[in-house]
C-alpha cells in the first residue's frame, strides 16, 4: 500500500489510543483526588501527571498554579496542547479523512462521529460537572473504533499498520502510567532501604500503606486491571505484583509484554526488504519482556527500567517510520 | 412561475405529468411530520458519513453539506433515450475533435473553425501536438451540463471535459433516497446507477498504455483540502484503487511509480482530479507542489495514461462551444441530436455590439470561467452590476460570450416556506474508452434561491436524486 496511506492509518490509531490513555490517566487522578490528602500531595500528583506526559512546560507557560480544573482543561480541550484529548481526536479524524478510502465505511464513520460529538461535548460544561463520565465516553469511543476495525476490516496491510500504531502507542502510554508515581522522585530506590520499603514509601514524608493501596488500585483500574489482578494473584495488592502484571504478564491486554507481542506480530505481517533490523530491534525488546523476572526489573530500578523502555519504544517508532511510512526517495 | 417548464406539473400545480403520477400520489399521502423527520435524518447521515465539500475563501478549511432535496427529478424512458443518444454522439465528436487538433487539424484546414480560435486559446497545449494517446481518447470522463428550457426541449449548456465532478453525489443521493424511502423504489422502476464505479474502472483499465496486461490504476487528488476531496476518496474506494497525491508518485526513466510500504510500484493509469497546470512542475506551473516532476515526459513517452488527457480544455472552452454542432457534422456526418444554446461571441464585432446593447436580457460568461463565478445574469442584476460588467466586456471582448437567458425548467423543491418550484440542471456522465458508455442517471443540481438560475454548490445550490424510469 501507499506509504502515506500507511502513515495516516498508523497515526490515526496512535492518536485514538493516546486519547484513550490520557482519559485513563486523568481518571485515575480524579479518583485519587477524592481521597483525603494534603494540598501538597494533590499538587504533586498533578505535577507528576504533567511531567510524565511531557506537558509541564506547556502548562506552566499558561497557568501559574496547579489545580485539578486547569490540568484537566489543559489536557482535555486546550488547543495549544497538541496532546490534549480534543487535539488527539481531531488528529485521529484528520488522518482518517486523509485515507478514508482505505478504511471501511463503518471505521471512518466512527472516527468522524466521535469528532463531531466531541465538539458538542466541549461546548457544554459536562466535563466540569462530571469529568469521569467524559473520560468514560472517550474510552468507549476508542473501544468502538478498535472493535469496528477488527470487526470490519480486511486483514491486510492497512489493518496491520493500524494495529501497529495502537500497540506501539499503548506500550508507551502504559509505561508512563506505571511511571507516574516515580516521576519527579529523585531516587526510586534509596540506599539502605529494601525495595519493598522504597516502593511503599515513595515520598519522604512517609505516605501510609493505605493511601498506597488506593493509589495502586486506581492504577490497576485505569488499565482495566483491577479484577484481573484479583483473578491472577488472589492476594493483597502490592506494587511488585502490580508492576509484574502491567509489565511482564503477556495475558494482561494492556501490559508492556502484551503490547510488544502484538507489535512484533504485526510487524512480521508488513515485513519488507529493509525492515529486518527493525524486526530484530522489536524482537529483542519483546524477548526482554518475555524472559524477565520482576525482581530483575526492580534490581535495575523501576523508574530507570521504564525510562529505558520508553527510549526503546521511541526508537522503534522512528525505525517503523523510516522503513515503511516516510521512505526517502526510492 | 407559470412561464417555466415544470418537471412535475403540466399546468400550474393542477395536473401532474404522467411519469410523476405515482410519486405525486405517494407525496400527498405523507404527513408533514414524516417529511420533516426524513429531511433531518438525511442531513444527519450526510454529516456523519462526511459527505461534505470544502469551502474556499472566507471560511477556508470548513466543511459544508450540499443541501439535498428529497423530491426527485424524474425523466421518463423515451426522453432519456434521446438524451443518451445525443450525449454519446456529442462526446464522440468532441474526442475526435481533440485528436484532430493535436494531429492533422483537418477541421481547421477545412475552414470550419478559425485557426486562431484554437491555436491562440490558452487551453490549447502545444506539448500535446502529435502525441498519441491510448485509443485516441482524450475526454475519458465527460460531465455534460444539460438544461431544459422553453417548451421542454433540452439544451447543452457546457461540455465539461477536464475534471468534471459531482458523480459521487449522483451515487450518494440515490443511496440516501433508498435509505429514506425504500417503498418508492418498489413503486417505480428506476434505472440503477450503483455500477458507475465498476464501469469507470473498466473504462480506465481499457485505456492503459499499450502492452500493459494488468494495469495499476490510481486516482490522483490535490489533497484533502480540495473542495471535491470527498469524491476523490469515494471513487478510489469504490474502485478499490489507491488514492494518491503528487508526493506519492515519482518518475524514473519515463516510468511513473508510487511509493509503497513494499517499495516502488509502477502506475499505469492515473485518473487525475487535478488541473493540467498543476500536473508537472517541470512542464507547467513551476510553483506547483501538487504534481509530479517528469510526469509529462512519461506521458509523452506513452508509459502512462492520464485521464482525462492533457489539453482537453481546448474543446470545452466557452469560445469553442458554439462550434460543437459543426464538429458533429464534420466528423460524424450526422445531424446534432441535442441543441446548443445560441451563443454570441464577443470577439466578433456584430456579436459584441448586440451583446452590449442587450446586457439586461443576456447571460454573459467569461470564456474560461467556471463554477458560476465571473458571469452576469442580466435579468437578475442591478443597473450598476450591468454597467460594471459592460466595462469588463469592452476591455476584453474576446474573453466573453453571451447567451439568451434561458427559461430553465423548474421542479418542486422543499424550501423554508414549504414546497416551491426551483430551477435546475442535469449533469450526466459519459465514459469513453474502447467504447462510449453511461449509466442512466446524472446529477441534478437545483438553485435553492427563489428565481435564481445559478445551481453551483459554491453559490448556494442543492442537489436531487435523478430517476430515469425504465419502460
Amino acid at each position: 500500500m501507499l506509504s502515506r496511506t500507511a502513515d495516516h492509518l498508523f497515526w490515526m490509531a496512535r492518536y485514538t489510543e493516546r486519547a484513550e490513555n490520557t482519559a485513563r490517566m486523568l481518571d485515575v487522578h480524579v479518583q485519587t483526588a477524592l481521597l483525603p490528602q494534603s494540598t501538597d500531595d494533590a499538587e504533586q500528583g498533578w505535577r507528576a501527571l504533567l511531567g510524565i506526559s511531557e506537558l509541564q512546560y506547556g502548562y506552566n507557560k499558561k497557568y501559574d498554579a496547579l489545580t485539578q480544573k486547569d490540568v484537566i482543561d489543559f489536557m482535555v480541550r486546550d488547543p495549544s496542547n497538541p496532546s490534549s484529548i480534543a487535539a488527539c481526536l481531531k488528529q485521529a479524524r484528520e488522518n482518517a479523512r486523509a485515507v478514508r478510502g482505505a478504511l471501511t465505511t463503518e471505521a471512518w464513520e466512527i472516527q468522524n462521529a466521535t469528532w463531531i460529538k466531541m465538539q458538542g461535548y466541549l461546548q457544554t460544561n459536562a466535563l466540569e460537572q462530571n469529568p469521569s463520565d467524559f473520560f468514560e465516553w472517550v474510552k468507549h469511543r476508542s473501544h468502538l473504533s478498535r472493535g469496528v476495525t477488527i470487526g470490519t476490516m480486511l486483514k491486510d496491510e492497512a489493518f496491520h499498520f493500524i494495529r501497529l500504531g495502537t500497540f506501539l502507542e499503548r506500550a508507551d502510554n502504559t509505561a508512563r502510567i506505571i511511571d507516574v508515581k516515580f516521576h519527579g522522585a529523585k531516587e526510586n530506590v534509596k540506599p539502605g532501604q529494601s525495595q519493598q520499603q522504597s516502593l511503599l514509601n515513595t515520598d519522604a514524608k512517609g505516605q501510609d500503606n493505605q493511601i498506597d493501596f488506593y493509589y495502586w488500585a486506581a492504577i490497576l483500574r485505569s488499565v482495566s486491571g483491577f479484577e484481573i489482578y484479583r483473578k491472577v494473584y488472589r492476594d493483597v495488592i502490592t506494587p511488585e505484583r502490580v508492576a509484574e502484571l502491567l509489565i511482564l504478564r503477556a495475558d494482561m491486554p494492556r501490559s508492556l509484554a502484551a503490547c510488544m507481542d502484538h507489535v512484533l506480530s504485526n510487524l512480521k505481517h508488513v515485513r519488507n526488504d529493509v525492515s529486518a533490523d527493525t524486526e530484530r530491534f522489536a524482537g529483542k525488546l519483546d524477548a526482554d519482556l518475555k524472559f524477565s523476572r520482576i525482581e530483575e526489573v526492580f534490581d535495575a530500578g523501576l523508574h530507570d527500567y521504564l525510562t529505558v523502555f520508553l527510549e526503546r519504544i521511541f526508537e522503534l517508532g522512528n525505525r517503523i517510520s523510516k522503513d515503511f511510512l516516510v521512505p526517502l526517495a526510492a | 412561475m407559470a412561464n417555466f417548464f415544470d418537471e412535475m406539473y403540466s399546468d400550474g400545480t393542477v395536473s401532474v405529468r404522467k411519469h410523476y403520477d405515482e410519486f405525486a400520489a405517494w407525496l400527498s399521502s405523507q404527513t408533514a411530520e414524516t417529511i420533516v423527520r426524513k429531511r433531518a435524518e438525511s442531513d444527519l447521515i450526510f454529516r456523519r458519513v462526511g459527505i461534505t465539500f470544502a469551502v474556499y475563501g472566507n471560511d477556508a478549511g470548513t466543511e459544508r453539506l450540499i443541501p439535498f432535496d428529497i423530491i426527485p427529478r424524474i425523466i421518463h424512458a423515451a426522453e432519456w433515450a434521446k438524451l443518451e443518444a445525443g450525449l454519446v454522439q456529442r462526446v464522440k465528436a468532441l474526442n475526435m475533435f481533440i485528436h484532430d487538433i493535436y494531429h492533422g487539424q483537418k477541421i481547421i484546414k477545412a475552414g470550419v473553425i478559425p485557426a486562431e480560435q484554437i491555436l491562440k486559446n490558452a487551453q490549447y497545449r502545444p506539448e500535446m501536438q502529435d502525441v498519441d494517446v491510448a485509443s485516441d481518447i482524450y475526454a475519458h470522463i465527460a460531465g455534460v451540463d444539460i438544461v431544459r428550457a422553453g417548451e421542454g426541449e433540452f439544451y447543452v449548456l457546457e461540455d465539461n471535459l477536464r475534471v468534471p465532478s459531482g458523480v459521487s453525489y449522483m451515487l450518494e443521493n440515490r443511496k440516501m433516497m433508498m435509505r429514506l424511502f425504500p417503498e418508492l423504489f418498489t413503486r417505480h422502476k428506476i434505472a440503477p446507477v450503483d455500477h458507475y464505479p465498476d464501469m469507470l474502472l473498466d473504462n480506465l483499465r481499457s485505456v492503459a498504455p499499450v502492452g500493459v496486461v494488468d494495469p495499476t490504476v490510481v486516482v490522483m487528488t490535490p489533497g484533502m483540502y480540495n473542495s471535491a476531496y470527498f469524491e476523490h476518496a469515494f471513487l478510489a474506494q469504490q474502485m478499490g484503487v489507491e488514492l494518491v497525491e503528487g508526493q506519492d508518485l515519482f518518475v524514473k526513466d519515463d516510468t511513473v511509480y508510487m511509493r509503497t510500504t513494499r517499495g516502488p510500484k509502477r502506475v499505469d493509469v492515473i485518473y487525475r482530479r487535478i488541473d493540467d497546470d498543476y500536473l508537472d512542475p517541470l512542464a507547467f506551473r513551476a510553483d506547483s507542489s501538487l504534481g509530479v516532476p517528469g510526469l509529462l515526459s512519461a506521458y509523452r513517452a506513452g508509459k502512462v495514461t492520464l485521464t482525462n488527457a492533457i489539453g482537453t480544455g481546448v474543446a470545452d472552452d466557452k469560445s469553442i462551444y458554439p462550434y460543437v454542432p459543426d464538429m458533429i457534422k464534420f466528423y460524424l456526418s450526422e445531424e446534432p441530436i441535442l441543441n446548443n444554446v445560441p451563443t454570441y461571441q464577443c470577439r466578433k464585432k456584430e456579436d459584441l455590439s448586440y451583446t452590449l446593447a442587450n446586457l439586461e436580457k443576456l447571460v454573459v460568461k467569461e470564456v474560461h470561467g467556471a463554477g458560476g463565478y465571473g458571469m452576469l445574469v442580466g435579468p437578475a442584476s442591478t443597473k450598476q452590476e450591468i454597467e460594471d460588467f459592460r466595462q469588463r466586456v469592452i476591455a476584453k471582448p474576446d474573453g466573453y460570450i453571451a447567451q439568451p437567458t434561458l427559461a430553465l425548467s423548474v421542479c418542486p423543491t422543499y424550501v423554508d416556506a414549504g414546497i416551491a418550484p426551483r430551477h435546475l440542471d442535469l449533469r450526466p456522465f459519459v465514459l469513453s474508452g474502447k467504447t462510449v458508455s453511461m449509466v442512466k442517471g446524472g446529477l441534478t443540481r437545483v438553485a435553492l434561491k427563489e428565481g435564481s438560475l445559478v445551481v453551483n454548490s459554491s453559490q448556494g445550490g442543492g442537489t436531487k436524486d435523478t430517476w430515469i424510469l425504465e419502460k
